[in-house]
């Protein structure tokens, strides 16, 4: 099939950006530190390949999970001690 | 007097007042807020939990210590990490000396090849493609993944096996959402740099993921 010229366009615009650049540069292009160029080749070779779209998914996925892992509470004797150093602090 | 169970934190005036004023009610919301993060990334500067719990009580000191003379210039969450971050610096060195810090002495950005090679065709006409292309995850997988303690647990060793920078980095970044700005403030490194260590620690957290996925998710 050939190609359509949206594709062919996309395809010019990637430039030879590989799967392995992109890898590379994922976490600058999440980051938002992607210079326009590098960006626009980035969007472009995303949009060409199915393997990297997954892989920036991933990442973002990953980036969700670790925003939501929980801490530990703390434990009610270290608590209290920090009260009762709080309130002898303001006894001061 | 016991503190309502969803009674959220004022914003960062109010804690900075609350806390110059001595109001223990404002500190024991802070305390409830803050000691998990702050023993979190106690631990991604020294060996041991003990050594890390101690790290944390300095750092409540520090905040009597200091409170009284915090104008706000940075979110009081910036300025409390930093003086963890302080701390746990002195007291990582003074260990060291006694225990070997292992995996976070070489740490530096432009050494070894890039993580993500190995995954990469590197000869003929498919040079820079994925060997495996990467698959899709579902839109729940972050959801599910946390609801599995097994894969907590598998998450959280692999951050704990991270070099002590990179364990640094994704504390703060991911677990934390502390923005980048404050990042380089906090550890006094370069942008850049940061976000080298950054993208190294995501990239192994994503490859315990990605097996978990695989093999337990299906
Ligand atoms: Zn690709």
């Amino acid at each position: 099939m050939k190609p359509t010229f949206k594709e062919q366009l996309m395809r010019y615009l990637a430039g030879n950006f590989s799967c392995q650049d992109v890898a590379n540069l994922v976490t600058d292009y999440l980051e938002g530190a992607l210079s326009p160029k590098q960006r626009i080749r980035f969007q472009m070779h995303l949009g060409l390949c199915f393997a990297c779209r997954n892989f920036l998914k991933q990442m973002k996925y990953t980036v969700v999970t670790l925003n939501q892992l929980p801490t530990d509470p703390v434990p009610p004797l270290i608590k209290a001690e920090l009260l009762r150093r709080f309130k002898s602090w303001k006894a001061e | 007097m016991s503190s309502l169970p969803f009674q959220p934190l004022p914003d960062d005036a109010g804690v900075i007042k609350g806390l110059q004023e001595g109001d223990e009610h404002i500190f024991e919301m802070v305390v409830d807020r803050y000691s998990g993060s702050l023993l979190r990334l106690a631990l991604a500067y020294v060996p041991s939990r003990a050594v890390a719990e101690e790290v944390v009580q300095e750092t409540w000191l520090g905040v009597f210590e200091g409170i009284g003379r915090f104008e706000g210039r940075s979110s009081f969450q910036t300025w409390l990490f930093r003086i963890l971050s302080n701390r746990a610096k002195t007291r990582g060195v003074r260990e060291s000396r006694y225990e070997s810090i292992g995996l976070g002495t070489s740490d530096d950005p432009e050494e070894g090849p890039s993580l993500e090679s190995s995954l990469f065709i590197t000869e003929g006409s498919g040079v820079g493609h994925w060997k495996v292309p990467p698959e899709h995850w579902e839109a729940d997988t972050p959801e599910r993944v946390l609801l599995s303690k097994e894969c907590r647990e598998h998450i959280e060793a692999a951050i704990a096996s991270l070099p002590l920078t990179q364990r640094q980095v994704i504390t703060l970044r991911d677990l934390e959402g502390v923005s980048s700005d404050d990042i380089c403030n906090i550890l006094q490194i370069s942008e850049t740099n940061q976000r080298v260590l950054l993208h190294r620690a995501r990239t192994k957290v994503r490859a315990i993921l990605d097996r978990y996925v695989k093999h337990e998710l299906k």
